[in-house]
């Protein structure tokens, strides 16, 4: 959501957003009310959470898993319930904003 | 020429970049000549022939936003199923220029003349002019190109004249130059075109609770602000044809004790009667709202305040309303004064019927009475049913 509300004369006429890609400043990650914790130890970097994920969020680097973005993470947990029963390697926890 | 050679001829001579329109009865004529002046190469319009009217208006939507001067066409039905699209067109604050041949909704079917189709979109967001007759209908087309693409307005119009009645009725009309009518309408400019890709925007994304009043207050603003353009636009076109139009047409009035509102083509009606009942020496008088969106509330309330009685006619029932449209704008619009008229409100020629001249005359009878008796009886009432 941009940082700053318009008043109806600073905005353009028609509806128009004139500033494309502008959801990437939207963070959605606001909605959340639990977060996945990743543990890297457990972790066998498969890669399945990262393609799961709907949003994106997972970051991976040199085939492995980087980083859980979460300025874009709903909470979702696809990825917990997607890794693996042997590893589980991903718990949601309740996210204390 | 008829109304419908009329409107052809406005848009031959308009020659819109994009025209999306699909036939419907009674504007289907003039679709249907100006495809053949299309494919006889006399414009250089793209006609896009739609499988619907809410594609037609969609059509139009993407192809002003995209920057081009367009146009379309409907009635009736074609206009309901475009009800969707109409307050996208306005507030995407695309100049859709869109002439309506008035007609009747169903059901029971019936193809004739009744303002149920534009009254019905009165509130979407869209500029509305009137037309008595195939002359002004011409004269107004050429005008709402000027007014809807004012850089200060941004807004689509809708004109209309009486399905059959005007559409199909052969007058005489005065047809400018050409040369003149170009001029006149100039250069489409186009804002924030979709296809300026070095500009790149988003066209009708989503704004919620914290953006969409702000816009709708935006697009309100526009078209209260449009009433002084109309004006100034009605000037121009007044020194280039000797026509002049203002927001409605005041007929006898200034003296006048008792009056009709009514609009488009029973106003010619009404006005024979005016002139026969004036020769009697009797102070009857006429308004004809041509522009209703934005509704000139000020000043149809100062041409109306010195009246004993006024009877606001309309060719459209609003089952179950305070009055018909028209009715309940000017009645509204005359609260507040220290010493009222008294109103009534007729529905008269839905479906068609005929309005004749001694419909009229009953209308100024019953005025006459409710003047006499200082009190209104009855508020509305259908003027010619078998009851």
């Amino acid at each position: 959501m941009a940082k700053k509300t318009m008043n109806r004369h600073e905005m353009p006429i028609g509806s128009i957003i004139k500033d494309p890609g502008c959801s990437m400043q939207y963070e959605t990650g606001g909605w959340r009310n639990l977060k996945p914790v990743h543990d890297n130890k457990k972790c066998t970097n498969c890669l399945l959470c990262w393609i799961y994920c709907p949003d994106g969020c997972i970051k991976v680097k040199d085939g492995k898993i980087a980083e859980f973005d979460l300025k874009y993470c709903k909470g979702c947990g696809i990825c917990a319930e997607e890794c693996p029963d042997k590893v589980k390697a991903i718990q949601m926890v309740e996210d204390k904003k | 020429m008829t109304g419908n050679n009329a409107v052809s001829e406005a848009m031959r001579q308009i020659n819109p970049d994009v025209v999306a329109a699909y036939p419907i009865t009674p504007q289907t004529e003039a679709v249907e000549e100006f495809a053949e002046f299309v494919a006889n190469g006399l414009v250089k319009t793209q006609y896009v022939p739609v499988e619907s009217e809410h594609s037609s208006m969609s059509a139009c939507i993407g192809s002003s936003a995209a920057g081009a001067r367009t146009m379309t066409a409907t009635s009736s039905a074609g206009f309901a199923l475009m009800w969707e699209m109409l307050p996208i067109a306005a507030g995407l604050r695309t100049p859709v220029i869109m002439y309506v041949a008035n007609r009747s909704l169903s059901a029971p079917l019936n193809i004739h003349c009744g303002h149920d189709d534009t009254m019905g979109g009165r509130d979407s967001g869209w500029i509305q002019i009137y037309s008595e007759n195939a002359q002004e209908m011409y004269d107004n087309l050429i005008q709402a190109v000027r007014i809807g693409e004012d850089m200060d307005i941004r807004l689509p119009v809708m004109v209309s004249m009486d399905g059959f009645i005007t559409t199909h009725s052969v007058e005489r009309v005065d047809l400018l130059d050409d040369e003149a009518v170009r001029k006149f309408v100039g250069e489409f400019k186009a804002i924030n075109s979709l296809l300026d890709v070095d500009n790149p925007v988003t066209i009708g994304a989503c704004a919620l609770q914290d953006y969409y009043t702000e816009h709708k207050r935006q697009h309100s603003e526009a078209i209260i602000n449009s009433k002084a353009k109309i004006l100034e636009v009605a000037e121009e076109f007044a020194k280039m044809s000797g026509r002049k139009y203002g927001l409605f047409e005041s007929y006898k009035l200034d003296d006048a004790e008792y009056a009709l509102v009514i609009i488009n083509s029973a106003a010619g009606v009404a006005k024979m009667v005016v002139n026969e009942l004036r020769a009697k020496g009797v102070k009857v008088g006429l308004l004809k709202p041509r522009i209703f969106r934005p509704f000139p509330a000020e000043e149809i309330k100062n041409a109306l305040k010195h009246l004993k009685a006024i009877a606001v006619m309309d060719r459209v029932d609003a089952f179950g309303a305070g009055g018909t449209p028209t009715f309940t704008e000017v009645r509204s619009a005359m609260y507040g004064l220290p010493k009222q008229p008294l109103m009534i409100n007729y529905i008269y020629g839905i479906g068609g019927r005929d309005i004749r001249l001694e419909d009229i005359n009953k209308v100024f009878q019953k005025l006459f009475d409710v003047a006499k008796a200082g009190k209104v009886d009855k508020v509305f009432d259908y003027l010619t049913v078998r009851e």
